[in-house]
C-alpha cells in the first residue's frame, strides 16, 4: 500500500483522526498505532515517523524557503551533512530550488503547497499525512502538486495518508476508507469499493420525480435515491434496462443518464451525501482568499 | 517493483537524546526570532517612535519646571532615560508574545507542535528569543545617552546587558503565559494593554518611587518592572544618589538584589508558561 485515501463527510470525523495520529490530540477512548508505534506512549517517536502537510499552509512567511527548511531539519534533530543535500534534492524536485533564498511570503499558493512538501519530506517520514493537500487550488495546479507527489513517492517510498474532496484524488488511492459519523464504514480498494454499487449507476430527471420513484418500485422492484433534483438508481445492465425503464414510466423524462459507479456512487451509498466537489471547494477557496489576505 | 521499495533508504532521523532535543528546540526557536529580527528593520526604527517621544517632548517639556533631582543635581530628562530605555524593553519584551498568538493563527505554531522536541523547549526557546530582541532594542536606545547629557563608559553598558536581559526575559515570560491561554490577537492586545500601562507607570520609569502616598507605595513595590529600572538606573546613573532609589521596607535596593527579585519573578512565569504551553492541545 503506498497511497492510503481517507474519504467521509464534513464533520465525520477526519481532522479529529489526523489530529490523533499527528499527536496533537489524545485520543479518548480506543487504540491507536502510526508506524508501529503509540502516539500517546512514544509521541516523540511517531512524530519522527511522520511528516505532515495541514489544510493550510504552516510555513513562516517572514523566512526564506531554505531558512523554513532549515528549521525544520533543526527541530528534527538532522545535521547539516545530512539535510542539506535533501533539501537541495526536495526542492530540484519541486522546482524551487532557484527561489531558495526568497522570501516565502513572496510565493504563491502553489509555491507555498510545494514547499510544504519538500519540508514534510526533509526528515525521510515512513508517512507522509496530507489533509486536503490540493483544496483551494485550481485544477491545472492540483495536477502540477499531484505529479510532484508521484515523483517524490516513487524516489523516497513513503505512505501517502491522505484526505481529500476530490474524486480524482481518491481514485489515485490504493486503498481507501471511508468515515462516517466517526465510524469507519468500509475499506478497501476503489475497485473494490466502486464493485459494491450494483452494476451501472443510472441518474434521471422526470416532470414528477416521487410518481417515478414509486413506478420503478412497483415495475421493477428497484430503490431509487433522491439527490439534487435527480433520481439514482443501481442496475446490473444498464445498456438493456433504459429501454424497459423509459418505456416502462408514464412520467414524462427530462434527463437520463448512464455511467459505471464512480467513488462518488459509493460515497453516496455509504454516507448518504456526495462528495460534493464544487461547492466545498467553493468554500474553501473563499476561505483560502481570505487568510491569504489576512497573512502578514 | 518490491525491490525498488527495498532498495530505498528508509530512515527516521535517529531518536535524540531528552537534553539534546530540548536544545534544538530552544536554540532553533531562538534563531528564528533573531532572524526575523533583523530582517524586519522597519519594526525595530518604529519600535523607538513612542520611547523617543516620552524621553524628548514629556522628559524635555517636564525637565523645564521640575529643577534638579537628586544628589547630583540630574535634569527630569535625565532622570527618565533609563526609565525610557526600561521601557521600550518592557514594551517590546511583553508584546513580542504576540508573536505566539501569529504562529497559532497563521498555522506555524502546528509545524513546532508536531516537531520532536519537548513543548517546554518551545516556551523558554521563545522567551529567550524575545528577551534578546528587546535587550538589543534597549541597547540601541542607550546610543541616545549623549543627547541627555548622560555619559556611559562601557563598561557601565557591559553591566547593563544582563539586567536588561534579566528583565525581559521576565516580562517576555509573562507575555508568553498570557499567550498561550489567548486564541485571539484581539483578547490578546485587550489583556496586554490592561497589563502593560500599570506595570510601565508603576515601575518608577517617569517618577522616583520614593515619598509616595502608603497604598501607591505598595503597589509600585508589587511591580516586578520597578526592581528591572531601578537596577538599571542605579548602573547608568551612578551618581543619583539614594534619594531616587527604590527601597523595600526600609532597606535600599541594590542592582543586584534588584536582579534576584526580577530573576525570581521571571523564574515563576517561565515556569507558568511552561505548564501552560505542556497542557494546551
Amino acid at each position: 500500500m503506498r497511497i492510503f485515501g481517507f474519504l467521509g463527510p464534513n464533520g465525520a470525523g477526519k481532522s479529529t483522526t489526523i489530529g490523533v495520529l499527528c499527536t496533537l490530540l489524545r485520543p479518548s477512548a480506543g487504540q491507536v498505532r502510526v508506524a508501529g508505534l503509540d502516539p500517546t506512549v512514544d509521541p516523540d517517536g511517531v512524530r519522527r515517523a511522520i511528516g505532515i502537510i495541514f489544510q493550510d499552509p504552516s510555513l513562516d512567511a517572514q523566512l526564506t524557503a531554505l531558512e523554513n527548511l532549515a528549521f525544520h531539519a533543526r527541530v528534527y534533530h538532522l545535521p547539516g551533512e545530512v539535510w542539506r543535500p535533501r533539501a537541495e534534492r526536495l526542492l530540484r524536485i519541486v522546482d524551487l530550488w532557484d527561489r531558495r533564498n526568497d522570501v516565502v511570503k513572496t510565493f504563491s499558493g502553489d509555491m507555498k503547497r510545494r514547499l510544504e512538501i519538500a519540508r514534510g519530506l526533509l526528515h525521510q517520514p515512513r508517512v507522509l499525512f496530507l489533509d486536503e493537500p490540493t483544496i483551494g487550488l485550481d485544477p491545472q495546479t492540483r495536477e502540477h502538486i499531484w505529479s510532484y507527489l508521484e515523483q517524490l513517492r516513487a524516489e523516497t517510498g513513503t505512505t501517502l495518508f491522505l484526505t481529500t474532496h476530490y474524486m480524482d484524488e481518491a481514485e489515485r488511492c490504493d486503498r481507501i476508507a471511508i468515515i462516517d459519523h466517526g465510524q469507519i464504514v468500509a475499506l478497501d480498494t476503489p475497485d473494490g469499493l466502486k464493485s459494491r454499487v450494483g452494476g451501472d449507476v443510472i441518474t434521471l430527471r422526470t416532470r414528477d420525480n416521487a410518481r417515478a420513484a414509486a413506478l420503478i418500485r412497483e415495475r421493477f422492484a428497484l430503490d431509487t435515491a433522491h439527490l439534487d433534483g435527480t433520481l439514482r438508481l443501481e442496475v446490473t445492465d444498464g445498456e438493456a434496462f433504459i429501454p424497459r425503464l423509459v418505456a416502462g414510466l408514464d412520467v414524462p423524462i427530462e434527463t437520463i443518464s448512464l455511467r459505471r459507479p464512480s467513488l462518488d456512487d459509493v460515497f453516496i451509498r455509504l454516507t448518504g451525501r456526495a462528495m460534493r466537489d464544487e461547492e466545498v471547494s467553493g468554500i474553501d477557496r473563499m476561505r483560502a482568499h481570505m487568510r491569504a489576505r489576512w497573512r502578514r | 517493483m518490491t525491490s525498488r521499495t527495498v532498495a530505498v533508504e528508509h530512515r527516521s532521523p535517529r531518536a535524540p537524546g531528552r537534553v539534546t532535543a530540548a536544545l534544538d528546540g530552544i536554540v532553533t526557536l531562538w534563531y528564528r526570532d533573531l532572524l526575523r529580527f533583523f530582517r524586519d528593520r522597519s519594526r525595530i526604527v518604529g519600535s523607538f517612535a513612542q520611547p523617543l517621544l516620552y524621553l524628548f517632548i514629556f522628559g524635555s517639556g517636564l525637565s523645564a519646571s521640575m529643577g534638579r533631582l537628586g544628589g547630583a543635581g540630574l535634569s527630569y530628562v535625565q532622570f527618565i532615560f533609563p526609565g525610557i530605555v526600561s521601557m521600550t524593553v518592557l514594551f517590546t519584551a511583553i508584546f513580542s508574545a504576540v508573536s505566539i498568538i501569529w504562529d497559532r493563527e497563521f498555522g506555524f505554531l502546528k509545524e513546532i507542535l508536531v516537531a520532536p522536541i519537548p513543548r517546554w523547549s518551545l516556551a523558554v526557546g521563545k522567551a529567550l528569543g524575545r528577551s534578546t530582541t528587546a535587550m538589543l532594542q534597549g541597547v540601541l536606545m542607550l546610543s541616545f545617552a549623549p543627547l541627555v547629557g548622560v555619559s556611559l563608559a562601557p563598561r557601565l553598558v557591559l553591566a547593563l546587558l544582563p539586567l536588561i536581559f534579566l528583565t525581559a526575559f521576565a516580562l517576555s515570560s509573562l507575555g508568553l503565559l498570557v499567550a498561550a491561554r489567548m486564541r485571539s490577537l484581539e483578547g490578546f492586545q485587550l489583556v496586554m494593554n490592561f497589563l502593560m500601562m500599570p506595570i510601565f507607570f508603576l515601575s518608577g520609569a517617569l517618577f522616583p518611587l520614593n515619598n509616595l502616598p502608603g497604598w501607591l507605595t505598595v503597589f509600585t513595590r508589587l511591580d516586578p518592572a520597578a526592581y528591572g529600572v531601578d537596577a538599571i538606573r542605579h548602573v547608568t546613573l551612578p551618581g543619583a544618589g539614594p534619594a531616587l532609589g527604590l527601597t523595600l521596607f526600609g532597606h535600599p535596593m541594590t542592582p543586584l538584589t534588584d536582579a534576584l527579585v526580577v530573576l525570581a519573578f521571571g523564574a515563576l512565569m517561565i515556569a507558568l508558561a511552561v505548564r501552560a504551553f505542556q497542557t494546551q492541545e
